[in-house]
């Protein structure tokens, strides 16, 4: 095999395998700092006999007795020099690395993983830390990759996960999955990191870039790790869907400028079908599950429904408000009720949505939401009041940050007839 | 692991409290401290007398210079403590939330230091 061809072959599996590795290195070394030691020590043993042994048919396995080898001798290493220079007896070091060799047989990569993703997630981390510490931990990207996906340096990224590994072990959060009803308020965190490095990719919060693809494919691969050892569980499967049927969109919604492509606008050719079939099947599955509704499976259905209409015109827009109400009830929020104006426009016109908007503006939580005011501007441009589109998107100017979204603003204003900045003198 | 569990809550609110929510609470706190000394986790706890009593000390080029009050102004004061024994994190905030005084103020949860061997 041609050396770089291998190489990359090991690099690809070594990118595979990180997460489940180091998660059960964690559980049978005990700390997160040994099992990374134990790992890269296992990558390199790795990168030294494969060569000449061939990659073994579990590689997974190999490189987790591998890791627990060193691990082994670096206790025992450390049990001689205790033993010898500071004098200290440490009968207990044979035990500890006998008890590391049993456990290794236990095969329960699955539940490692799981663990792992509840440790990373844990309530009592930051939030910065829960995406940080999943994306490294659990998908095996390197810090350097963490620390550009949110615009950070590598040191600022490096020195915020040591802060975090630091804060599980000091303060004791346990390397578990938490039993039910713990459980079932702790997954919500879960899946609120996963939607967080999602929509963090989908809608960059700064800069000039309008879509991390990198982000949205390691949420959806989170996704699908959550369902693979959750299977059949609502709030698992309604996000799964509703990450897949908006990153089917993806294509479609930049153009080859760099613009924003608004949903009315976009070539509906350019969505991936093959996401949208997965995503369909899945909201079908997470609604038909009795109980409690997931919030994400109602935001999914209503993706559904506008990924269902071959062309814009057949969009089922009386139920996706009457979904937009479910959600509302379930999870009220101003940006939903936002997008509920929106919907409402296209079911009882622009009058009846700026009320709604209005009303919402009036409680002064999102004033400075750049999307409320250019739902305004649009609803107002409906009802052929122009000055007054053209105040509010100008208002929204102000507030949005994204250079693409900025650019849709200005064309906006520049439709109605009028500068993107101040008076205007054509009036 | 040990954990100190530090019961903060605003001093005016807790003197403002009419006699019968003062007994009840008492009774809650009586209920808890006896559930988790039977769990095995209790190992100390004690109320603090106000902030109004309290006195800061501190050492500079060797005088000690003492002030009234505690060292900083807060909203909510310390009032109170467990020292607990848990399993982990998890565990103690599970007893935490138990705190009567949890619903009025917060807990902090620290982890103490193993003593150096």
């Amino acid at each position: 095999m041609n050396a770089s061809i291998r190489d990359q072959a090991f690099e690809e599996i070594f990118r595979r395998e990180a997460g489940r590795v180091l998660a059960t290195l964690i559980r049978l070394l005990g700390d997160f700092d040994s099992a990374e030691e134990a790992r890269q020590e296992a990558f390199i043993a790795a990168v030294e006999q494969w060569p000449a042994q061939g990659i073994p048919a579990n590689p997974g396995a190999w490189l987790i007795k591998a890791g627990r080898n060193k691990a082994i001798d670096r206790i025992r290493r450390d049990a001689v020099f205790r033993t010898k220079v500071q004098g200290r007896e440490t009968a207990s070091v044979e035990a500890d690395a006998a008890a590391v060799v049993e456990e290794v047989d236990d095969t329960a990569f699955g539940d490692d993983r799981l663990r792992l993703i509840f440790t990373c997630c844990h309530p009592a981390l930051s939030g910065e830390a829960h995406i940080a510490l999943t994306l490294r931990e659990v998908c095996g990207l390197t810090t350097q990759a963490v620390a550009r996906a949110f615009l950070v340096s590598e040191e600022t990224m490096a020195q915020r996960l040591v802060r975090a590994k630091k804060k599980i072990r000091d303060a004791g959060i346990p390397y578990e999955t938490p039993e039910p009803p713990l459980f079932n308020q702790r997954i919500q965190g879960v899946l609120a990191v996963v939607y967080g490095v999602f929509t963090e990719g989908y809608a960059v919060t700064a800069g000039s870039r309008l879509v991390d693809a990198e982000l949205c494919a390691e949420a959806i691969r989170l996704g699908r790790l959550l369902d693979e050892l959750l299977p059949g569980n609502p709030l698992v499967l309604g996000l799964l869907a509703l990450m897949l049927l908006h990153d089917a969109r993806r294509g479609a919604r930049v153009s080859a400028a760099g613009d924003v492509v608004l949903l009315d606008d976009q070539d509906r050719a350019l969505w991936d079908r093959a996401k949208i079939a997965e995503g369909l099947a899945l909201v079908d599955q997470a609604l038909s599950i009795p109980g409690q509704i997931s919030p994400y499976a109602v935001q999914a259905a209503i993706a559904a429904l506008h990924v269902r209409a071959r062309r814009k015109e057949d969009t089922d827009w009386p139920q996706i408000v009457g979904l937009y109400e479910v959600l509302l009830r379930l999870q009220p929020s101003p940006v939903i009720e936002l997008n509920h104006a929106v919907a409402v426009s296209m079911v009882d016109g622009a009058a009846r949505a700026l009320d709604l908007v209005d009303s919402l503006r009036a409680r002064g939580q999102v004033s400075e939401y750049h999307l409320l005011h250019a739902a305004r501007g649009r609803f107002l441009q409906q009802l052929a009041r122009p000055t007054e589109a053209r105040e509010a998107y100008r208002t929204a100017l102000d507030f949005a940050t994204l250079e693409p979204e900025r650019r849709l603003l200005m064309a906006r204003i520049a439709s109605i007839g009028g500068s993107p900045f101040g008076e205007d003198f054509r009036d | 692991m040990h954990y100190l569990l530090l019961i903060y809550s605003n001093e005016k609110e807790i003197a403002a409290m009419n006699p019968s929510a003062i007994a009840s609470m008492t009774a809650e706190y009586t209920e808890f401290t006896k559930g988790i000394v039977q769990a095995g986790q209790f190992k100390a706890g004690d109320r603090l007398k106000p902030t109004s009593a309290a006195t800061t000390v501190r050492v500079r080029n060797g005088q000690v210079a003492t002030t009234d009050g505690p060292f900083a102004e807060t909203r909510e004061q310390l009032g109170g403590y467990y020292l607990v024994d848990a399993k982990n994190l998890d565990e103690a905030i599970a007893i935490a939330a138990r705190i009567p005084g949890a619903r009025l103020g917060s807990i902090e949860v620290r982890p103490i230091w193993p003593p150096q061997t």
